[in-house]
Protein backbone atom coordinates (compact mmCIF):
# COMPACT_ATOMS: atom_id res chain seq x y z
CA UNK A 1 0.00 0.00 0.00
CA UNK A 2 1.24 3.49 -0.82
CA UNK A 3 0.05 6.41 1.24
CA UNK A 4 -0.72 9.96 0.16
CA UNK A 5 0.51 12.47 2.73
CA UNK A 6 -0.58 16.03 3.47
CA UNK A 7 2.24 18.52 2.84
CA UNK A 8 0.60 21.11 5.13
CA UNK A 9 -1.56 21.21 8.25
CA UNK A 10 -5.21 22.17 7.82
CA UNK A 11 -8.66 20.74 7.13
CA UNK A 12 -8.97 17.80 4.73
CA UNK A 13 -11.74 17.45 2.18
CA UNK A 14 -12.44 14.33 0.10
CA UNK A 15 -14.70 16.23 -2.32
CA UNK A 16 -14.45 19.53 -4.21
CA UNK A 17 -17.73 20.76 -2.70
CA UNK A 18 -20.53 19.19 -0.65
CA UNK A 19 -22.50 18.52 -3.85
CA UNK A 20 -19.64 16.77 -5.66
CA UNK A 21 -18.75 13.06 -5.32
CA UNK A 22 -15.48 12.13 -3.56
CA UNK A 23 -12.41 12.58 -5.77
CA UNK A 24 -11.71 8.82 -5.66
CA UNK A 25 -13.57 5.69 -4.60
CA UNK A 26 -12.33 2.16 -3.85
CA UNK A 27 -11.15 0.47 -7.02
CA UNK A 28 -10.63 3.68 -9.05
CA UNK A 29 -7.38 3.81 -10.98
CA UNK A 30 -5.01 6.57 -9.85
CA UNK A 31 -2.44 8.19 -12.13
CA UNK A 32 0.51 10.28 -10.93
CA UNK A 33 -0.79 13.82 -10.49
CA UNK A 34 -4.43 12.85 -9.93
CA UNK A 35 -6.12 14.97 -7.26
CA UNK A 36 -7.29 12.84 -4.35
CA UNK A 37 -8.42 15.60 -2.01
CA UNK A 38 -8.06 19.17 -0.78
CA UNK A 39 -6.42 20.60 2.30
CA UNK A 40 -7.65 24.00 3.42
CA UNK A 41 -4.85 25.93 5.08
CA UNK A 42 -5.49 29.51 6.19
CA UNK A 43 -8.50 29.81 3.88
CA UNK A 44 -6.46 28.63 0.85
CA UNK A 45 -7.31 25.30 -0.79
CA UNK A 46 -4.38 23.13 -1.83
CA UNK A 47 -4.98 20.17 -4.16
CA UNK A 48 -3.42 16.97 -2.85
CA UNK A 49 -2.04 14.94 -5.74
CA UNK A 50 -0.96 11.31 -5.97
CA UNK A 51 2.78 10.88 -6.40
CA UNK A 52 2.49 7.21 -7.34
CA UNK A 53 0.09 5.39 -9.67
CA UNK A 54 -2.14 2.52 -8.53
CA UNK A 55 -5.64 1.53 -7.51
CA UNK A 56 -7.44 3.61 -4.90
CA UNK A 57 -8.12 1.76 -1.66
CA UNK A 58 -9.47 4.20 0.92
CA UNK A 59 -9.35 7.54 2.64
CA UNK A 60 -7.63 7.35 6.02
CA UNK A 61 -9.13 10.62 7.27
CA UNK A 62 -12.76 11.71 7.28
CA UNK A 63 -14.05 14.54 5.14
CA UNK A 64 -13.73 17.80 7.11
CA UNK A 65 -11.21 16.48 9.65
CA UNK A 66 -8.21 18.43 10.94
CA UNK A 67 -4.89 17.05 9.68
CA UNK A 68 -1.24 17.73 10.48
CA UNK A 69 1.64 18.13 8.02
CA UNK A 70 2.90 14.67 7.05
CA UNK A 71 -0.34 12.90 8.05
CA UNK A 72 -1.46 10.04 5.77
CA UNK A 73 -4.69 11.00 4.00
CA UNK A 74 -5.40 8.03 1.73
CA UNK A 75 -3.91 4.75 0.60
CA UNK A 76 -3.71 2.99 -2.72
CA UNK A 77 -2.46 -0.34 -4.03
CA UNK A 78 0.54 0.02 -6.29
CA UNK B 1 -26.04 51.14 30.98
CA UNK B 2 -22.30 51.03 30.37
CA UNK B 3 -20.90 47.64 29.43
CA UNK B 4 -19.34 45.80 32.38
CA UNK B 5 -18.72 42.20 31.27
CA UNK B 6 -17.81 41.92 27.61
CA UNK B 7 -17.55 38.64 25.72
CA UNK B 8 -15.13 38.67 22.77
CA UNK B 9 -16.42 36.49 19.93
CA UNK B 10 -13.30 36.60 17.79
CA UNK B 11 -9.64 35.59 17.79
CA UNK B 12 -6.22 36.70 16.59
CA UNK B 13 -4.97 40.26 16.66
CA UNK B 14 -8.40 41.90 16.86
CA UNK B 15 -9.27 39.95 20.04
CA UNK B 16 -6.06 41.26 21.61
CA UNK B 17 -6.90 44.78 20.43
CA UNK B 18 -10.41 44.62 21.93
CA UNK B 19 -9.12 43.26 25.27
CA UNK B 20 -6.63 46.13 25.57
CA UNK B 21 -9.37 48.68 24.84
CA UNK B 22 -11.85 47.08 27.25
CA UNK B 23 -9.36 46.70 30.09
CA UNK B 24 -8.33 50.35 29.73
CA UNK B 25 -12.01 51.22 30.32
CA UNK B 26 -12.29 48.92 33.33
CA UNK B 27 -14.50 46.44 31.46
CA UNK B 28 -14.20 42.77 32.49
CA UNK B 29 -13.24 40.63 29.46
CA UNK B 30 -14.36 37.09 28.62
CA UNK B 31 -12.52 35.61 25.63
CA UNK B 32 -14.07 32.91 23.42
CA UNK B 33 -11.73 30.36 21.87
CA UNK B 34 -11.85 27.22 19.76
CA UNK B 35 -10.04 24.01 20.67
CA UNK B 36 -7.24 25.05 18.30
CA UNK B 37 -6.86 28.46 19.97
CA UNK B 38 -6.41 27.54 23.64
CA UNK B 39 -2.85 28.94 23.53
CA UNK B 40 -3.61 32.22 21.78
CA UNK B 41 -2.50 35.51 23.28
CA UNK B 42 -6.04 36.85 23.79
CA UNK B 43 -6.82 33.89 26.08
CA UNK B 44 -3.76 34.74 28.17
CA UNK B 45 -4.68 38.43 28.40
CA UNK B 46 -8.41 38.17 29.08
CA UNK B 47 -9.85 38.10 32.58
CA UNK B 48 -11.71 34.87 31.72
CA UNK B 49 -11.88 32.56 28.72
CA UNK B 50 -14.27 29.90 27.51
CA UNK B 51 -13.99 27.19 24.85
CA UNK B 52 -16.82 27.42 22.32
CA UNK B 53 -16.13 24.41 20.09
CA UNK B 54 -13.82 22.57 17.70
CA UNK B 55 -11.12 24.10 15.50
CA UNK B 56 -13.30 24.50 12.41
CA UNK B 57 -14.76 28.01 12.49
CA UNK B 58 -18.18 26.74 11.36
CA UNK B 59 -18.41 24.79 14.63
CA UNK B 60 -16.97 27.50 16.88
CA UNK B 61 -16.56 31.17 15.92
CA UNK B 62 -19.35 30.97 13.33
CA UNK B 63 -21.69 28.87 15.47
CA UNK B 64 -24.38 31.34 16.60
CA UNK B 65 -25.97 28.98 19.12
CA UNK B 66 -22.64 28.06 20.72
CA UNK B 67 -21.45 31.67 20.97
CA UNK B 68 -24.74 32.97 22.40
CA UNK B 69 -24.92 30.10 24.91
CA UNK B 70 -21.33 30.72 26.03
CA UNK B 71 -21.90 34.47 26.41
CA UNK B 72 -25.05 33.80 28.44
CA UNK B 73 -23.35 31.21 30.66
CA UNK B 74 -20.50 33.67 31.31
CA UNK B 75 -23.07 36.30 32.36
CA UNK B 76 -21.76 38.70 29.74
CA UNK B 77 -23.78 41.89 29.30
CA UNK B 78 -22.26 42.54 25.86
CA UNK B 79 -20.55 40.77 22.96
CA UNK B 80 -17.87 42.36 20.79
CA UNK B 81 -17.73 40.58 17.42
CA UNK B 82 -14.49 42.09 16.04
CA UNK B 83 -14.42 41.78 12.23
CA UNK B 84 -15.26 38.77 10.07
CA UNK B 85 -16.99 35.72 11.63
CA UNK B 86 -20.35 36.93 13.08
CA UNK B 87 -19.61 40.67 12.96
CA UNK B 88 -22.19 41.37 10.26
CA UNK B 89 -24.65 38.56 10.96
CA UNK B 90 -28.07 40.02 11.75
CA UNK B 91 -29.35 36.64 12.99
CA UNK B 92 -26.58 36.61 15.59
CA UNK B 93 -27.54 40.10 16.75
CA UNK B 94 -31.20 39.05 17.07
CA UNK B 95 -30.23 35.97 19.09
CA UNK B 96 -28.15 38.14 21.44
CA UNK B 97 -30.95 40.66 21.81
CA UNK B 98 -33.39 37.85 22.65
CA UNK B 99 -30.93 36.73 25.35
CA UNK B 100 -30.76 40.26 26.76
CA UNK B 101 -27.15 40.80 25.66
CA UNK B 102 -25.89 44.01 23.99
CA UNK B 103 -24.18 43.67 20.62
CA UNK B 104 -21.19 45.99 20.17
CA UNK B 105 -22.30 47.21 16.77
CA UNK B 106 -25.40 48.50 15.02
CA UNK B 107 -28.89 46.96 15.21
CA UNK B 108 -29.85 43.82 13.31
CA UNK B 109 -32.08 45.92 11.06
CA UNK B 110 -29.19 48.26 10.15
CA UNK B 111 -26.95 45.26 9.39
CA UNK B 112 -29.69 43.77 7.19
CA UNK B 113 -30.25 47.05 5.36
CA UNK B 114 -26.57 47.83 4.77
CA UNK B 115 -25.73 44.20 3.97
CA UNK B 116 -28.11 44.22 1.01
CA UNK B 117 -26.29 46.09 -1.75
CA UNK B 118 -29.47 47.39 -3.35
CA UNK B 119 -30.98 48.61 -0.07
CA UNK B 120 -27.64 50.18 0.96
CA UNK B 121 -27.41 51.99 -2.34
CA UNK B 122 -30.93 53.34 -1.98
CA UNK B 123 -30.18 54.52 1.57
CA UNK B 124 -27.01 56.21 0.34
CA UNK B 125 -28.76 57.94 -2.55
CA UNK B 126 -31.52 59.29 -0.35
CA UNK B 127 -28.89 60.68 2.06
CA UNK B 128 -27.17 62.52 -0.80
CA UNK B 129 -24.18 60.17 -1.12
CA UNK B 130 -23.10 59.78 -4.78
CA UNK B 131 -23.41 56.24 -6.10
CA UNK B 132 -22.07 54.60 -9.27
CA UNK B 133 -24.59 54.98 -12.11
CA UNK B 134 -26.48 51.68 -12.23
CA UNK B 135 -29.71 49.80 -11.82
CA UNK B 136 -32.35 51.42 -9.63
CA UNK B 137 -33.26 48.14 -7.98
CA UNK B 138 -32.95 44.39 -8.35
CA UNK B 139 -32.74 42.92 -11.82
CA UNK B 140 -34.41 39.59 -12.44
CA UNK B 141 -33.86 39.10 -16.20
CA UNK B 142 -31.12 39.49 -18.81
CA UNK B 143 -33.25 41.83 -20.91
CA UNK B 144 -33.69 44.15 -17.94
CA UNK B 145 -29.89 44.12 -17.41
CA UNK B 146 -29.23 44.96 -21.08
CA UNK B 147 -31.67 47.88 -20.95
CA UNK B 148 -30.02 49.34 -17.82
CA UNK B 149 -26.50 48.83 -19.27
CA UNK B 150 -27.38 50.83 -22.38
CA UNK B 151 -28.36 53.73 -20.09
CA UNK B 152 -25.35 53.72 -17.73
CA UNK B 153 -22.77 52.89 -20.43
CA UNK B 154 -20.28 50.01 -20.83
CA UNK B 155 -18.18 48.50 -19.34
CA UNK B 156 -20.63 47.39 -16.64
CA UNK B 157 -20.16 45.38 -13.48
CA UNK B 158 -22.69 42.68 -12.58
CA UNK B 159 -23.04 41.71 -8.93
CA UNK B 160 -25.27 39.52 -6.79
CA UNK B 161 -27.70 41.70 -4.80
CA UNK B 162 -27.02 39.54 -1.73
CA UNK B 163 -23.29 39.10 -2.38
CA UNK B 164 -20.17 40.23 -0.59
CA UNK B 165 -16.41 40.03 -0.63
CA UNK B 166 -16.15 40.29 -4.40
CA UNK B 167 -17.86 36.95 -4.98
CA UNK B 168 -19.74 36.66 -8.24
CA UNK B 169 -18.63 40.00 -9.69
CA UNK B 170 -18.34 40.05 -13.49
CA UNK B 171 -17.42 42.84 -15.92
CA UNK B 172 -19.04 42.97 -19.35
CA UNK B 173 -17.47 45.16 -22.05
CA UNK B 174 -20.48 45.05 -24.39
CA UNK B 175 -23.99 43.67 -24.84
CA UNK B 176 -22.84 40.29 -26.19
CA UNK B 177 -20.75 39.69 -23.08
CA UNK B 178 -23.54 40.87 -20.81
CA UNK B 179 -26.01 38.46 -22.40
CA UNK B 180 -23.61 35.59 -21.67
CA UNK B 181 -22.65 36.68 -18.16
CA UNK B 182 -25.99 37.73 -16.66
CA UNK B 183 -27.50 34.20 -16.58
CA UNK B 184 -24.23 32.80 -15.14
CA UNK B 185 -24.14 35.50 -12.45
CA UNK B 186 -27.78 34.81 -11.62
CA UNK B 187 -27.22 31.04 -11.28
CA UNK B 188 -24.13 31.60 -9.14
CA UNK B 189 -25.92 34.11 -6.91
CA UNK B 190 -28.81 31.68 -6.44
CA UNK B 191 -26.37 28.87 -5.55
CA UNK B 192 -24.17 30.94 -3.23
CA UNK B 193 -26.70 33.14 -1.49
CA UNK B 194 -30.05 31.48 -2.19
CA UNK B 195 -31.07 34.68 -3.95
CA UNK B 196 -30.72 35.11 -7.72
CA UNK B 197 -31.25 38.89 -7.69
CA UNK B 198 -28.61 40.92 -9.55
CA UNK B 199 -27.65 44.50 -9.81
CA UNK B 200 -25.55 46.28 -12.34
CA UNK B 201 -23.46 49.42 -12.41
CA UNK B 202 -20.88 51.20 -14.53
CA UNK B 203 -17.38 49.75 -14.06
CA UNK B 204 -15.01 52.56 -13.04
CA UNK B 205 -11.60 52.11 -14.72
CA UNK B 206 -8.47 52.10 -12.51
CA UNK B 207 -10.28 53.47 -9.46
CA UNK B 208 -8.91 54.28 -6.05
CA UNK B 209 -10.52 52.61 -3.05
CA UNK B 210 -11.26 55.33 -0.52
CA UNK B 211 -13.29 54.81 2.65
CA UNK B 212 -14.62 57.00 5.43
CA UNK B 213 -14.63 56.01 9.11
CA UNK B 214 -17.79 57.01 10.93
CA UNK B 215 -19.11 56.55 14.47
CA UNK B 216 -22.68 56.97 15.63
CA UNK B 217 -24.56 56.87 18.92
CA UNK B 218 -28.02 56.31 17.43
CA UNK B 219 -28.80 60.00 17.18
CA UNK B 220 -25.66 61.85 16.26
CA UNK B 221 -22.76 60.74 14.06
CA UNK B 222 -19.25 61.96 13.27
CA UNK B 223 -16.51 61.01 10.80
CA UNK B 224 -12.83 60.40 11.46
CA UNK B 225 -11.77 61.27 7.92
CA UNK B 226 -10.82 58.89 5.15
CA UNK B 227 -8.45 56.04 4.38
CA UNK B 228 -6.79 55.09 1.11
CA UNK B 229 -6.90 51.29 0.60
CA UNK B 230 -6.23 50.77 -3.10
CA UNK B 231 -3.28 48.44 -2.63
CA UNK B 232 -5.07 45.12 -2.97
CA UNK B 233 -4.35 41.57 -4.02
CA UNK B 234 -7.31 39.31 -4.81
CA UNK B 235 -9.54 42.03 -3.37
CA UNK B 236 -7.75 41.79 -0.04
CA UNK B 237 -6.21 44.99 1.26
CA UNK B 238 -2.45 44.82 1.71
CA UNK B 239 -1.32 48.37 2.59
CA UNK B 240 -3.56 51.14 3.92
CA UNK B 241 -3.09 54.84 4.50
CA UNK B 242 -4.81 57.68 6.36
CA UNK B 243 -5.52 60.13 4.89
CA UNK B 244 -5.79 59.85 1.15
CA UNK B 245 -3.09 62.13 -0.25
CA UNK B 246 -4.83 62.17 -3.66
CA UNK B 247 -7.83 64.15 -2.36
CA UNK B 248 -8.07 67.94 -2.34
CA UNK B 249 -9.69 69.58 0.70
CA UNK B 250 -12.97 70.30 -1.05
CA UNK B 251 -13.41 66.70 -2.22
CA UNK B 252 -12.39 65.37 1.20
CA UNK B 253 -14.98 67.55 2.95
CA UNK B 254 -17.75 66.52 0.55
CA UNK B 255 -16.83 62.83 0.91
CA UNK B 256 -16.75 62.90 4.71
CA UNK B 257 -19.82 65.11 5.17
CA UNK B 258 -22.03 62.91 2.99
CA UNK B 259 -20.82 59.83 4.89
CA UNK B 260 -22.03 61.42 8.13
CA UNK B 261 -25.38 62.23 6.48
CA UNK B 262 -25.87 58.54 5.69
CA UNK B 263 -24.85 57.46 9.22
CA UNK B 264 -27.35 59.91 10.71
CA UNK B 265 -30.08 58.90 8.27
CA UNK B 266 -29.90 55.27 9.45
CA UNK B 267 -29.50 56.22 13.16
CA UNK B 268 -26.21 54.36 13.15
CA UNK B 269 -24.75 52.97 16.38
CA UNK B 270 -21.09 51.99 16.69
CA UNK B 271 -18.17 52.10 14.26
CA UNK B 272 -18.80 51.85 10.54
CA UNK B 273 -17.07 52.42 7.24
CA UNK B 274 -18.42 53.70 3.96
CA UNK B 275 -16.46 52.43 1.01
CA UNK B 276 -16.13 54.39 -2.21
CA UNK B 277 -14.52 54.16 -5.61
CA UNK B 278 -12.71 57.35 -6.52
CA UNK B 279 -11.92 58.43 -10.06
CA UNK B 280 -8.76 60.53 -9.76
CA UNK B 281 -9.20 62.03 -13.22
CA UNK B 282 -12.73 63.37 -12.82
CA UNK B 283 -12.46 63.67 -9.00
CA UNK B 284 -15.78 61.85 -8.71
CA UNK B 285 -16.42 59.44 -5.87
CA UNK B 286 -19.09 56.78 -5.75
CA UNK B 287 -20.41 54.86 -2.73
CA UNK B 288 -20.06 51.08 -3.09
CA UNK B 289 -20.94 49.62 0.29
CA UNK B 290 -20.98 50.08 4.03
CA UNK B 291 -19.19 47.81 6.49
CA UNK B 292 -21.04 47.76 9.78
CA UNK B 293 -18.10 46.82 12.03
CA UNK B 294 -14.65 47.88 13.13
CA UNK B 295 -12.24 47.22 10.26
CA UNK B 296 -8.79 45.65 10.12
CA UNK B 297 -7.26 48.97 9.08
CA UNK B 298 -8.82 51.12 11.82
CA UNK B 299 -5.40 51.84 13.45
CA UNK B 300 -4.31 54.26 10.69
CA UNK B 301 -7.33 56.40 11.52
CA UNK B 302 -6.50 56.18 15.23
CA UNK B 303 -2.97 57.38 14.50
CA UNK B 304 -4.21 60.20 12.25
CA UNK B 305 -6.85 61.50 14.68
CA UNK B 306 -5.55 60.39 18.09
CA UNK B 307 -8.85 58.65 18.93
CA UNK B 308 -9.23 55.09 20.25
CA UNK B 309 -12.03 53.89 17.98
CA UNK B 310 -12.50 50.55 19.76
CA UNK B 311 -13.02 52.27 23.12
CA UNK B 312 -15.39 54.72 21.48
CA UNK B 313 -17.52 51.95 19.95
CA UNK B 314 -17.71 50.13 23.31
CA UNK B 315 -18.78 53.43 24.89
CA UNK B 316 -21.56 54.25 22.41
CA UNK B 317 -22.82 50.66 22.20
CA UNK B 318 -23.14 50.69 26.00
CA UNK B 319 -25.60 53.56 25.55
CA UNK B 320 -23.15 56.46 25.84
CA UNK B 321 -23.29 59.61 23.74
CA UNK B 322 -20.48 60.45 21.33
CA UNK B 323 -17.68 62.06 23.32
CA UNK B 324 -16.40 64.22 20.49
CA UNK B 325 -18.09 66.82 18.32
CA UNK B 326 -17.05 66.89 14.68
CA UNK B 327 -15.06 70.08 15.32
CA UNK B 328 -13.03 68.26 18.03
CA UNK B 329 -11.80 65.69 15.52
CA UNK B 330 -8.73 66.80 13.64
CA UNK B 331 -6.20 65.10 11.42
CA UNK B 332 -2.49 65.39 11.82
CA UNK B 333 0.36 63.98 9.71
CA UNK B 334 0.06 60.73 7.77
CA UNK B 335 -0.32 57.09 8.83
CA UNK B 336 0.36 53.83 6.98
CA UNK B 337 -0.48 50.24 7.92
CA UNK B 338 0.83 47.06 6.32
CA UNK B 339 -0.62 43.61 6.93
CA UNK B 340 1.88 40.96 7.96
CA UNK B 341 0.43 37.65 6.79
CA UNK B 342 1.84 34.16 7.34
CA UNK B 343 2.36 33.68 3.61
CA UNK B 344 5.40 33.35 1.39
CA UNK B 345 5.18 36.24 -1.09
CA UNK B 346 7.98 34.69 -3.14
CA UNK B 347 5.98 31.44 -3.53
CA UNK B 348 2.62 32.71 -4.82
CA UNK B 349 1.65 33.75 -1.27
CA UNK B 350 1.45 30.14 -0.09
CA UNK B 351 0.12 30.08 3.50
CA UNK B 352 2.80 29.29 6.05
CA UNK B 353 1.40 28.25 9.43
CA UNK B 354 4.34 27.52 11.69
CA UNK B 355 5.86 28.14 15.05
CA UNK B 356 7.14 31.58 16.01
CA UNK B 357 10.64 30.81 17.22
CA UNK B 358 11.69 34.41 17.76
CA UNK B 359 10.00 37.81 17.80
CA UNK B 360 11.59 41.26 17.67
CA UNK B 361 9.12 44.15 17.64
CA UNK B 362 10.31 47.59 16.50
CA UNK B 363 9.72 50.42 18.95
CA UNK B 364 9.89 54.17 18.73
CA UNK B 365 7.86 57.29 18.21
CA UNK B 366 5.12 56.79 15.62
CA UNK B 367 5.51 52.99 15.45
CA UNK B 368 2.78 50.56 16.51
CA UNK B 369 2.47 46.78 16.00
CA UNK B 370 -0.97 45.19 16.59
CA UNK B 371 -0.53 41.42 16.71
CA UNK B 372 -1.16 38.19 18.66
CA UNK B 373 2.28 36.60 18.61
CA UNK B 374 4.72 35.49 21.26
CA UNK B 375 7.86 33.38 21.13
CA UNK B 376 6.96 29.70 20.91
CA UNK B 377 3.43 30.35 19.58
CA UNK B 378 2.23 27.72 17.11
CA UNK B 379 0.08 29.46 14.47
CA UNK B 380 -2.96 27.27 13.74
CA UNK B 381 -3.80 26.51 10.08
CA UNK B 382 -7.58 26.86 10.44
CA UNK B 383 -8.05 30.61 10.20
CA UNK B 384 -6.87 33.47 8.03
CA UNK B 385 -3.20 34.27 7.69
CA UNK B 386 -3.11 37.73 9.30
CA UNK B 387 -0.42 37.75 12.02
CA UNK B 388 -0.29 41.43 12.75
CA UNK B 389 -0.33 44.95 11.43
CA UNK B 390 2.58 47.31 11.47
CA UNK B 391 1.45 50.92 11.66
CA UNK B 392 3.52 54.10 11.41
CA UNK B 393 2.66 57.76 11.84
CA UNK B 394 4.85 60.68 10.71
CA UNK B 395 4.45 64.37 9.81
CA UNK B 396 3.95 63.68 6.10
CA UNK B 397 3.56 60.80 3.65
CA UNK B 398 7.20 60.65 2.55
CA UNK B 399 8.37 60.56 6.17
CA UNK B 400 5.79 57.88 6.96
CA UNK B 401 7.11 55.66 4.16
CA UNK B 402 10.67 56.17 5.43
CA UNK B 403 9.54 55.25 8.94
CA UNK B 404 7.77 52.18 7.57
CA UNK B 405 11.05 50.99 6.04
CA UNK B 406 12.82 51.48 9.39
CA UNK B 407 10.02 49.72 11.28
CA UNK B 408 9.92 46.79 8.83
CA UNK B 409 13.67 46.37 9.08
CA UNK B 410 13.32 46.24 12.87
CA UNK B 411 10.55 43.61 12.79
CA UNK B 412 11.66 39.97 12.94
CA UNK B 413 9.12 37.14 13.08
CA UNK B 414 11.30 34.04 13.07
CA UNK B 415 10.18 30.53 12.15
CA UNK B 416 7.53 31.54 9.60
CA UNK B 417 7.45 33.19 6.21
CA UNK B 418 5.66 36.52 6.18
CA UNK B 419 4.73 39.23 3.71
CA UNK B 420 7.45 41.55 5.06
CA UNK B 421 9.51 41.33 1.81
CA UNK B 422 6.46 42.51 -0.14
CA UNK B 423 6.04 45.57 2.06
CA UNK B 424 9.72 46.48 1.90
CA UNK B 425 9.59 46.27 -1.89
CA UNK B 426 6.45 48.41 -1.99
CA UNK B 427 7.92 51.02 0.36
CA UNK B 428 10.91 51.33 -1.97
CA UNK B 429 8.87 51.46 -5.19
CA UNK B 430 8.85 54.74 -7.13
CA UNK B 431 5.14 54.54 -8.01
CA UNK B 432 4.17 53.89 -4.37
CA UNK B 433 6.32 56.80 -3.22
CA UNK B 434 4.69 59.01 -5.88
CA UNK B 435 1.23 57.87 -4.67
CA UNK B 436 0.55 56.69 -8.22
CA UNK B 437 -1.49 53.48 -7.90
CA UNK B 438 -5.07 52.20 -7.90
CA UNK B 439 -7.01 49.01 -7.08
CA UNK B 440 -5.81 47.22 -10.21
CA UNK B 441 -2.14 48.13 -9.72
CA UNK B 442 -0.63 45.52 -7.37
CA UNK B 443 -1.44 42.30 -9.22
CA UNK B 444 0.20 43.32 -12.53
CA UNK B 445 3.12 44.72 -10.50
CA UNK B 446 3.59 41.30 -8.87
CA UNK B 447 3.08 39.48 -12.18
CA UNK B 448 5.83 41.63 -13.72
CA UNK B 449 8.32 40.20 -11.22
CA UNK B 450 8.88 43.36 -9.19
CA UNK B 451 9.04 41.43 -5.94
CA UNK B 452 11.71 38.87 -6.92
CA UNK B 453 13.90 41.50 -8.61
CA UNK B 454 14.13 43.66 -5.49
CA UNK B 455 14.96 40.75 -3.25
Amino acid sequence: MAQVMSPVPGTFYTQASPEEPTYKSKGDSVAVGDTIGLVEVMKTFIEIKAETAGTFDSYLVENGAAVTAGEALAQLEE
Amino acid sequence: MPIQRMFIANRGEIAVRIIHAAQAMGVHTIQAYSEADADMLAVRLADESVCIGPAQAAQSYLNVDAVVAAAKAAKADAVHPGYGFLAENAGFVRALTAAGITFVGPSADTIDRMGDKVAARQAAQSAGVPVVPGSKGRLETTDEAVKVASEVGYPVMIKAAAGGGGKGIRIAQNEDELRKMAPQAQAEAAASFGDGGLYLERAIQSPRHIEVQIMGDGKDAVHYFERECSMQRRRQKVWEEAGAACLDEETRKHLCDTAVSLAKAVNYVGAGTLEYLYDGVTKEFFFIEMNTRIQVEHPVTEMLTGTDLVQEMIHVCGGGKLRQQQSDITRSGHAIEVRLNAEDPLMQFMPFPGQVTGLTVPEGKGIRFDHFLYEGYQIPPFYDSLLGKLIVHAPDRAAAIDLMVTALEGLEIEGVKTTKPLHLALANDAAVRADDFHTQWLEPWLAAGNLTSTR
